[in-house]
């Protein structure tokens, strides 16, 4: 079966010479959830960039459910791929909600009804058929997250990539979100420093450290690696113990 | 007077909240045109005019005072009037104990009825009119749609933006920081710099953000409901009411 | 007084006319413009910078003792995000400001655009091009033409309204007059801006100085080391300044005149259409009467607009001639 996403190579740096991405491959078979790890400044933002291609390839190759990434593809490729970012707010930038999950849709040039219709069932994935008519800027932390995620629902991805979903939220809102994403039949990949986090929703972890991934398997044990978390920046919540829970 | 802006919504459910905010727009602008025209002789016009303006104020669910004290933003420039008749040149009259210019005097009302005439429809316009209808509203005027689009997106970070700005002012205050002279302030200009630098990186982000929905360059349609002829009626007599007045004030004097 | 924004019957309906055409005129090519610069990022980021402009002007920064003055912000906007962007974004606040906020008459956009958007934006542009030439080639010399330009602006501004007046005056109040208060106030004024928008920029290049379309075509290597503004001697050499300015300024149009003299300009205020050279002249009434020396007021009047036609003029013309050659957009290659 073809991977949901196979990323080969990739290097990157930014103008100013600053090398961030550092020959970083990754796979990822349709239908998992992978959970991506590692210290700020390691890359994973920039990684995440690639792959809807808001950055233009340097040195290496993306490919999503088997299409390249490439200009002519473009398009198709940021319908594949959904990208929910860090700060909801950089994506929420219509007056109103219905406007802001109908933009993918629209741009996509779907027939009116057809809109409408993916308007209402991305709402309806995320709980938020409510929200439709409110302004973004009113709505919760919370609210904000699951309504930025319905914007990308809408486009119907076959992946979907986040980047720390759950900075800013309550306890209450991290629950929600975590259900919420366990009832997505999609392709996960969930850039995150909430280590209990992925070990509830991934049961694969990569960790991204100085551009390059550096371990790949088991969250659980990379998770009970001490040593390997250490030595890149990473540490449990105090108390916690990944053995305790059993096999995930 | 440039200061804090606070949006001048009226929150009641009045027939003109329910117009067509393009109808609105539209017929504001031409009542104040009609109404700068107006010959300031035709003191009789002006007060249709105003009279006009009362009844959509209180119409719109305005309370005097609210109207008052948002009327008030016009003082400084009823202030500069008062002066004028004093600086005027020409012949002068007699008013109380002072010796003041004649055409002074009537430039001075010229001033003061005009201001707070157009003040006062635009209190109208504002206190019926939620934000993301005025920016409806002007795109279907025909207003250019990259201007329409680039004052949602104005509107859309505005709060954000204010908040940040007011956290940073917080933060330099809590540091016992109280200034009072020019030169003092160089904090809150460099605080501005980097809220500049915040606000274009906040840009860009948005930027990949639509890029990642697959934006092109043009903001797709999205469609709303259109003026009626019912909309375009109610309104466009009110600047018929001014501009007759005009017309009249020119004929008759 | 241009520093607030005027409200409606400021100055006639002709003048307000013409000036909401030359607006409409240069806000048409700047949108073209803007285009060009910022290609498809133009919409967040022009958004955006009118959002930070909005909520600038709402900040209040300390003049005296109490007294607060605001940016006003359209030359800081043309160095930050050049001319053409500048304009339509601070263009787009002050409409904005007069329709949902009641500051600012819907009648006197025509004017409030050109004298607190076009001119400030393009001439504060121009400006910043030629102090820039004979600064120093280093951030402080960058801080140093942005002080100055957006100082200058503001009074460039305040020509631009008194011109208005003398076409379009609604009192009887002299030209002269008018220009002496308006370029007066306006110098002291632009110390305040000119010293937040240095300051301002300072902070930009502080930390991204490859935000600044005003550097663009410099080597930006050189313009990263942290500069140190001395805010005070800024403010006591712009004040100096700016009395200076104001005192020659002053001796022109100082109107003065004796007894006798007054009570014959008073009688004759009639007849004086007719004698003078003014007398049937496309200039309003109202501002060329009660003036002292005639030729001289021309003499200003005409050396004004030359200067603010000189001045804008070179600003659209470098905003075209900058756009043609820059690069598209200089961040790591969006696609």
């Amino acid at each position: 079966m073809t991977a949901a996403l196979a990323v080969d190579g990739l290097s990157f740096s930014y103008p100013g010479g600053r090398l961030v991405l550092h020959d970083l491959s990754l796979t990822v078979e349709q239908g998992e959830r992978v959970a991506v790890l590692g210290p700020n400044g390691a890359g994973k933002t920039t990684f995440a960039l690639h792959l809807n291609g808001v950055l233009e390839l340097q040195t290496g190759a993306v490919t999503v459910s088997g299409l390249p990434l490439a200009k002519a593809n473009l398009r198709e490729i940021r319908r594949r791929v959904g990208m929910v970012f860090q700060n909801a707010d950089d994506q929420l930038f219509m007056p109103s909600v219905r406007e802001d999950v109908a933009f993918g849709p629209a741009n996509l040039q779907l027939p009116k009804d057809e809109q409408v219709a993916r308007v209402a069932e991305a709402l309806a994935a995320v709980e938020a058929t409510e929200l439709a008519d409110r302004a973004p800027h009113h709505l919760s932390g919370g609210e904000k997250r699951r309504v930025a995620i319905a914007t990308v629902l809408a486009m119907r991805p076959d992946l979907l990539v986040l980047d720390e979903p759950t900075s800013g939220l309550d306890p209450a809102g991290r629950r929600e979100l975590a259900n919420l994403l366990l009832s997505l039949p999609l392709t996960q990949v969930v850039i995150t420093h909430d280590l209990p986090f992925a070990l509830e929703l991934c049961p694969r972890s990569v960790i991204v450290s100085g551009g390059t991934v550096v371990a790949d398997g088991p969250t659980s044990e990379l998770l009970s690696n001490t040593g390997l978390l250490a030595a890149h920046r990473l540490e449990l919540p105090f108390g916690f113990d990944p053995r305790a829970l059993g096999d995930r | 007077m440039a200061g804090a802006h606070r949006h001048l919504l009226v929150h009641a459910h009045s027939p003109i909240h329910a117009l067509a905010p393009e109808a609105k727009i539209a017929a504001t602008f031409l009542f104040v045109v009609g109404v700068a025209v107006t010959p300031r002789e035709a003191v009789w016009a002006f007060a249709v005019d105003g009279l006009v303006i009362l009844v959509l104020l209180a119409v719109a669910g305005y309370g005097l005072r609210q109207a008052l004290a948002r009327l008030a933003a016009v003082l400084p420039f009823i202030t500069f009037a008062f002066l004028v008749p004093f600086v005027s040149s020409g012949e002068r009259v007699d008013v109380l104990w002072f010796s003041v210019s004649r055409d002074g005097l009537w430039a001075a009302w010229n001033i003061i009825v005009k201001a707070v005439l157009g003040t006062g429809a635009s209190l109208v316009l504002a206190g019926t009119t939620p934000i993301p209808e005025v920016v409806r509203g002007l795109g279907r005027l025909r207003v250019p749609a990259v201007v329409v689009s680039i004052v949602s997106f104005m509107f859309r970070y505005l709060d954000l933006i204010v908040d940040e700005m007011g956290r940073m002012r917080t933060a330099m205050v809590s540091r016992a920081h109280d200034p009072r002279w020019l030169w003092q302030a160089k904090p809150i200009a460099s605080a501005a710099g980097a809220m500049f630098v915040r606000s274009y990186e906040r840009g860009e982000r948005v930027h990949a953000a639509m890029l990642a929905r697959g934006f092109s360059g043009t903001m797709p349609e999205l469609e709303h409901r259109r003026a009626g002829a019912r909309d375009w009626t109610w309104c466009l007599l009110v600047p018929v009411v001014s501009i007759s007045a005009a017309v009249a004030g020119f004929a008759l004097t | 007084m241009y520093a607030m924004h005027a409200p409606d019957g400021f100055l006639e309906p002709t003048v307000a006319l013409a000036t909401a055409v030359i607006s409409v005129v240069v806000l048409v090519f700047a949108l073209r413009q803007s285009r060009r610069d910022l290609q498809d990022k133009q919409l967040p980021l022009a958004g955006i910078a009118a959002a930070f402009i909005f909520a600038a002007q709402m900040f209040n920064f300390p003049v005296a003792s109490g007294t607060t003055g605001h940016l006003l912000g359209g030359a800081l906007a043309a160095i930050l995000l050049g001319p053409a962007t500048g304009s339509v974004v601070v263009t787009i606040v002050v409409v904005v400001q007069a329709l949902l906020f009641a500051d600012g008459g819907l009648s006197a956009l025509g004017y409030n655009v050109l004298n607190m958007a076009i001119v400030p934006a393009f001439g504060g542009y121009a400006l910043f091009l030629l102090f820039r030439r004979i600064m120093p080639k280093n951030s402080g010399g960058i801080v140093g033409a942005t002080g100055l330009a957006a100082a200058l602006s503001v009074v460039l501004s305040a020509m631009a309204f008194s011109i208005e007046w003398l076409f379009g005056a609604s009192a009887p109040i002299a030209f002269d007059d008018v220009f002496t208060a308006m370029v007066g106030v306006h110098l002291l004024i632009g110390i305040g801006e000119g010293l937040i928008s240095a300051l301002a920029i300072a902070a930009v290049l502080a930390s991204r100085p490859d935000l600044v379309y005003g550097i663009r075509d410099l080597d930006q290597a050189e313009y990263t080391a942290r500069t140190k503004v001395s805010t005070r001697t800024f403010v006591i050499g712009g004040v100096v300044t700016a009395l200076l300015f104001a005192v020659v300024v002053s001796q022109f149009a100082a109107d003065d005149p004796d007894g006798l003299e007054k009570v014959s300009i008073d009688e004759g205020f009639a007849d004086q259409a007719q004698d003078h050279a003014l007398g049937d002249s496309i200039f309003a009434d109202y501002a060329t009467s009660g003036i002292d020396n005639e030729s001289l007021s021309l003499a200003i009047a005409g050396a004004c607009g030359v200067v603010l036609t000189l001045v804008v003029g070179f600003g659209l013309f470098s905003a075209v001639r900058r756009g043609r050659q820059d690069e598209p957009d200089s961040s790591p290659a969006v696609v």
